[in-house]
């Protein structure tokens, strides 16, 4: 399956009513398996592509549609930069709310919940409640709870962006893990250029005022050690590369506050 | 250098002093024998004040001879009605006043409009539309309640976050589940502050309407004493009223840890 981004544009009123374009002529698709990323500078509205693209906003013209569903209705797992997990759930409860909103069975809700919470590493946690772990544990549940529903397209609104850095980093190479084992199309969206070139199959770079596609860039180093030493200076290169394009609108969106 | 030292100490003890359980029955009994000891020494006349061991006393023969149980539980019948009747209500309106955008526009300055009126005004109108029976003082109680529950249930679920609603949505639930799992539960903390406002709230009115239209129940119970000069056994209405609201708040305590068990 592939999901195919057509034309879409953004725009918002403000508020003093006048039109503002959030984004405008979109244009790409993700691939059965691919690792898609979205840079950009704070305001290039990458968050408001990932909500049109996960069903919850409209978008003002274009369409997004999946490809080659051969009749089957196609699902998505969200991870939440909030994490948003419920916090009147356990973490088991948290991770099968998916599959008992879709009637799985208690038995299939029972397995697939401990083999998304054993994947994410959070065994013995399944009891907890989201107020006893900490950001990182919750982030696991709430990546968990987005693998469970076996997702056609893994959505990922900057996960990590709340997190402590060092936290960060082993969550980062957790993921590339679970997305090694899973494969699933995904959809990242990020600020963090590094992140952006450790996880991607190919990235795309947006500008600002308004959010458009400035340039999208494969990255061509393998997909698992790419922070080995002998990629160090290809690493480098891309992402320079990818700073220099964002860099002055990054400037811009410094001044403005 | 050992008379340059010196030791850095918690100044901010106090914040975390530990206090004894018996603290808080230490105060109840001071008061108790304090007032035993006044009423001894006969500072107050007993008309005035009676005796607290005068009142038990009282209340034993009272509970012995069945008057007390009698209007205890005609007391308890209408509370309990009218507090469950308004309570429901009060929940289940509030969550489609939060849920639905029309109920909301059309049905809340409704609401807000009738929820300042002291409810106990209404009763003589409430009588006239349901007579005298029960069903006028099960009524004003269930009124007095569903106030002050459904605009806390509406502002409960005007504070789940909405990106927990998004969540939801994403994952596959339809609006009812929605307003189950996620907007019910969310919302809960509200509705039990909108519950416990209402338990006082329920207890003043039964007692003003069964004051004003009761031949039974503590509170016709505590006038008809009142009128009679026999203190000691209005004081043991008193009592059982400070009783009543002590268990009744207990309870919702109770019910709150239980069902709020994240918080």
């Amino acid at each position: 399956m592939r999901i195919v981004i057509e034309d879409v544009g953004k725009t918002f009123l403000d508020s003093k009513k006048r039109e503002v374009t959030a984004l405008t002529n979109i244009n790409f698709s993700i691939e059965e398996q691919e690792f898609v990323v979205l840079v950009g500078p704070s305001g290039c509205g990458k968050s408001t592509l990932l909500n049109i693209v996960g069903g919850l906003m409209s978008p003002s013209s274009g369409t997004v549609y999946f490809e080659g569903t051969q009749g089957k209705k196609p699902k998505l797992g969200i991870v939440f930069q909030e994490i948003a997990l419920f916090p009147w759930r356990t973490v088991y409860e948290n991770v099968i709310y998916g599959l008992e909103e879709s009637g799985a069975s208690k038995q299939e809700q029972q397995e697939k919940g401990k083999h998304y919470i054993d994947m994410v590493g959070l065994q013995g946690f399944e009891g907890a409640y989201p107020k006893q772990l900490s950001g990182g544990m919750r982030q696991r549940a709430g990546i968990a709870r987005a693998l469970a529903v076996e997702p056609d397209l893994l959505l990922m609104d900057e996960p990590f962006s709340a997190l402590d850095a060092q936290t960060r980093t082993l969550m980062q190479e957790e993921l590339l893990t679970i997305w090694d084992r899973t494969r699933l199309s995904t959809l990242y969206v990020t600020h963090n250029i590094q992140e952006a070139v450790y996880l991607a199959d190919r990235v795309i770079v947006l500008s600002r005022h308004p959010g458009q596609i400035k340039e999208i860039i494969r990255i061509d180093l393998p997909k698992i050690g790419r922070d080995k030493e002998e990629y160090r200076s290809q690493f480098e290169q891309y992402a320079d590369q990818i700073w220099q394009l964002i860099k002055h609108d990054a400037q811009e969106a410094l001044k403005e506050g | 250098m050992n008379e340059q030292r010196q030791v850095i100490t918690n100044r901010v003890a106090f914040l975390e002093q530990k206090i004894p359980g018996y603290a808080a029955a230490l105060g109840i009994a001071g008061l108790v024998v304090l007032w035993e000891i006044v009423c001894r020494m006969n500072i107050v006349p007993p008309l005035f004040l009676p005796a607290p061991s005068a009142i038990l006393t009282a209340a034993w023969d009272m509970l012995v001879n069945g008057e007390l149980i009698e209007n205890l539980l005609a007391s308890m019948y209408r509370i309990g009605a009218g507090y469950a009747i308004g309570a429901i209500c009060g929940i289940a309106i509030g969550l489609i006043l939060g849920f639905s955008r029309w109920a909301d526009a059309i049905l809340t300055p409704i609401v807000y409009s009738i929820y300042p009126i002291p409810k106990i005004a209404l009763l003589p109108l409430i009588i006239l539309w349901f007579g005298i029976g029960e069903m006028p003082k099960v009524a004003i109680i269930a009124l007095g309640v569903f106030f002050p529950v459904v605009i806390n249930t509406y502002s409960g679920v005007k504070t789940v976050d909405p990106i927990l609603i998004k969540a939801a949505v994403t994952f596959g639930s339809n609006h009812l589940n929605v307003i189950r799992k996620v907007i019910l539960p969310g919302a809960l903390p509200m509705i039990f502050a909108g519950l416990k406002l209402a338990a006082g709230t329920s207890l003043l009115l039964l007692v003003s309407a069964e004051m004003i239209a009761a031949q039974q129940g503590i509170g016709s119970m505590v006038l008809h004493y009142g009128n009679l000069m026999i203190t000691t056994k209005l004081m043991v209405g008193v009592l059982f009223l400070s009783l009543l609201g002590l268990i009744f708040n207990r309870t919702l305590q109770w019910l709150e840890r239980k069902l709020i068990p994240w918080k």
